[in-house]
């Protein structure tokens, strides 16, 4: 049977929705079998058995954090020889993409990045060119590599649960050779708002806020979404840049995206227009944002959004 | 110090941008240079010029790969400043995925340090067409350099290399040795635009042509035979409409959450 290799860098205490999901799309396409890097606890491992991996494989190595992707890339080339898996599934971060580019020279395996959907034949769906088309692609070699977009798939539950092989794997003794270090690390503040790439809704605001992203702050709480924001906004210092949704931010692709005092330049636009629902609230009328709204307010966001919070909170009681 | 800066041609996002090239490739009418090249010429730019520029022997070369016109791509940076240029084009490379490109270049790279080695290859984030981000840290293994993608700081003191990595986790620092590879964002620092007296000097500037038999590469490594993946089918998603506009007359918000609840989405 077809085996299907999900990566999982430090799964910590809990899988993660995006890990679940992986494991999802894997089950799908075979025999599921799972790579760790990190720290490996019993419950994790039982999880992943309840999730359908029938192997857990981990490296011999405990320091691999130490380094920009390199040597996980080369752990988890040895850990796809081990496990025969044809198809390996990464997540769709910086490092998910890094370390997929390069596993495909290692193994000469073909590399589709940004899916959002995997046929049972390994058929890949993207949407590209900032959401103008939607395309099919497959890799032609006996691996594929596939780094999947958060929210591409509903999480289920499998059949039957495994009880999963744990394996040690070599990493290769020149793994860390030319490796670039991480010689510092600074954690940062968790907002206990949905992640922005995974939020149902997501309230945005650009330089029309400002400097004050506290109207949007509880728009977004009332609505339990995620805040986002143009890159002038984060460019200005007001709100931090993982914050940036377009081109070289985050691509989100909400049930709604409120955008408030952002004009719709074309690099934000990339990165939300295939959003399911799109409100605008912006002072000009010309601003190209209308374009693509569903639902526009012309006016100012300062008297627009609160108002909307208010009225959400009375009717919700 | 030597420097090697990635410059791609690609179609101008400001208009509609097609894949109607043959096997789903883009079309490539109205292209300009990547603009999030432009990030990586003017980090490369900024480090020959804290070591002497051009006079004191840095070389910024900045080298595309793509048909005739991309040739555009080395122009405009030789414009904003790059001491010369150099272009790989064949027909045999139409269709290469980023294994195919990575493949080129990495050859393309090695042909460009055989006379005096490469210090450093810098490159954007992503191309604005493609947008894999799957060269850089490809070209990185198969050079053999060490890896340092994604940087929004960068400095380089001497052979040691440090950088900044933001991650939605963590910020990272990141440290390597010359040589090595170097992808930036758009966060690293403001591009400078070419002036008149650069337009005027990059007339004077070489570009190197070369082909795949220059670099050793065999055509069947490359283009759409030499390709990993394959794009099977490319359909236009209707463009989006615009919706109900209405002017705030004091219950805008009030609206717009008749709206949300008539969506379900409350
Ligand atoms: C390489 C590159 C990459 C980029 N990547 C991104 C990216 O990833 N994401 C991104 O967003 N941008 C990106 N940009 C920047 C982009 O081009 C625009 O400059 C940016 O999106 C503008 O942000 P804005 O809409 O907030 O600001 P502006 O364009 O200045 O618009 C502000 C809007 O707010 C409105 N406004 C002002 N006050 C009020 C009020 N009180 N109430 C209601 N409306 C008000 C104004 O009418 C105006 O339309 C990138 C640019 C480049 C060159």
């Amino acid at each position: 049977m077809a085996k299907a290799l999900v990566f999982i860098d430090n799964p910590g205490a809990a899988l993660k929705k995006s890990s679940l999901e992986l494991l999802t799309i894997a089950r799908s396409l075979g025999e599921a079998a799972v790579a760790v890097n990190g720290e490996l606890r019993d419950d994790v491992v039982g999880a992943l058995g309840a999730n359908g991996a029938s192997a857990v494989y981990r490296p011999s190595a405990t320091d691999l954090d130490d380094y920009l992707v390199a040597p996980k890339a080369a752990y988890l080339a040895a850990a796809v020889e081990a496990s025969g898996a044809g198809t390996v599934l990464l997540e769709n971060t910086a490092d998910g993409k890094d370390i997929a580019a390069r596993l495909g020279v290692k193994l000469t395996a073909g590399v589709i990045t940004d899916v959002v959907g995997v046929d049972a034949d390994g058929t890949a769906h993207k949407s590209v060119l900032a959401g103008s088309y939607t395309t099919t692609a497959k890799a032609r070699t006996a691996v594929a590599v596939l780094t999947v977009k958060p929210n591409s798939v509903d999480v289920e539950a499998p059949a039957a649960a495994a009880t999963p092989e744990v394996v040690t794997i070599d990493v290769p003794a020149d793994a860390t050779a030319n490796a670039a270090r991480v010689t510092g690390r600074a954690q940062k503040p968790v907002s206990g708002r949905p992640e922005l790439t995974e939020a149902r809704i997501v309230v945005a605001g650009g330089r029309g806020v400002d400097g004050n992203f506290e109207p949007l702050e509880e728009l977004a709480d009332a609505l339990g979404g995620a805040l986002g924001a143009s890159r002038a906004a984060t460019d200005a210092g007001w709100i931090g840049h993982d914050y940036q949704v377009g081109q070289t931010g985050k691509t989100v692709s909400p049930q709604l995206y409120i955008s408030a005092g952002i004009s719709g330049a074309i690099q934000q636009k990339a990165g939300m227009q295939t959003s399911k629902v799109i409100v605008a609230i912006n002072k000009d009328a010309e601003s190209p944002i209308f374009e693509i709204a569903d639902f526009g307010i012309i006016g100012d966001l300062f008297k627009v959004v609160p108002q909307a919070t208010e009225e959400i909170k009375k009717r919700r009681g | 110090m030597k420097i090697v800066v990635l410059v791609k041609h690609v179609p101008d996002a400001q208009f509609d941008r097609h894949l109607t090239g043959p096997g789903n490739t883009t079309d490539r009418d109205e292209s300009i240079l990547s603009e999030l090249d432009e990030y990586a010429l003017e980090a490369a730019l900024q480090l020959s010029e804290a070591r002497g520029g051009a006079k004191a022997g840095n070389e910024v070369i900045a080298l595309t790969m793509g048909p005739a016109g991309a040739v555009n791509a080395v122009k405009k940076s030789l414009q904003i400043g790059a001491s010369s240029g150099a272009h790989l084009s064949d027909d045999a490379l139409a269709g290469s995925d980023a294994a195919a490109t990575s493949l080129a270049l990495a050859a393309a790279i090695r042909y460009l340090g055989a006379d005096s080695p490469v210090d450093l290859v810098l490159t954007g984030m992503a191309s604005t067409d493609g947008e894999t981000s799957l060269v850089p840290a490809q070209l990185a293994e198969r050079l053999g350099l060490p890896q340092v993608t994604f940087a929004s700081f960068l400095e380089v003191d001497g052979e040691r290399i440090v950088a900044r990595r933001d991650g939605d986790a963590h910020a990272d620092t990141v440290e390597a040795t010359l040589p090595a590879l170097v992808s930036v964002t758009d966060q690293i620092n403001e591009p400078r635009y070419p002036n008149f007296k650069g337009i005027l000097a990059a007339k004077k500037k070489k570009i190197t042509a070369l082909t795949l038999a220059d670099i050793g590469v065999d055509a069947a490594q490359v283009g759409a035979a030499g390709s990993l993946t394959a794009v099977e089918t490319a359909e236009a998603r209707p463009p989006r409409t615009a919706g109900t506009i209405i002017t705030d007359e004091g219950d805008a918000g009030i609206k717009l959450v008749d709206f949300l609840a008539a969506q379900k989405l409350l």
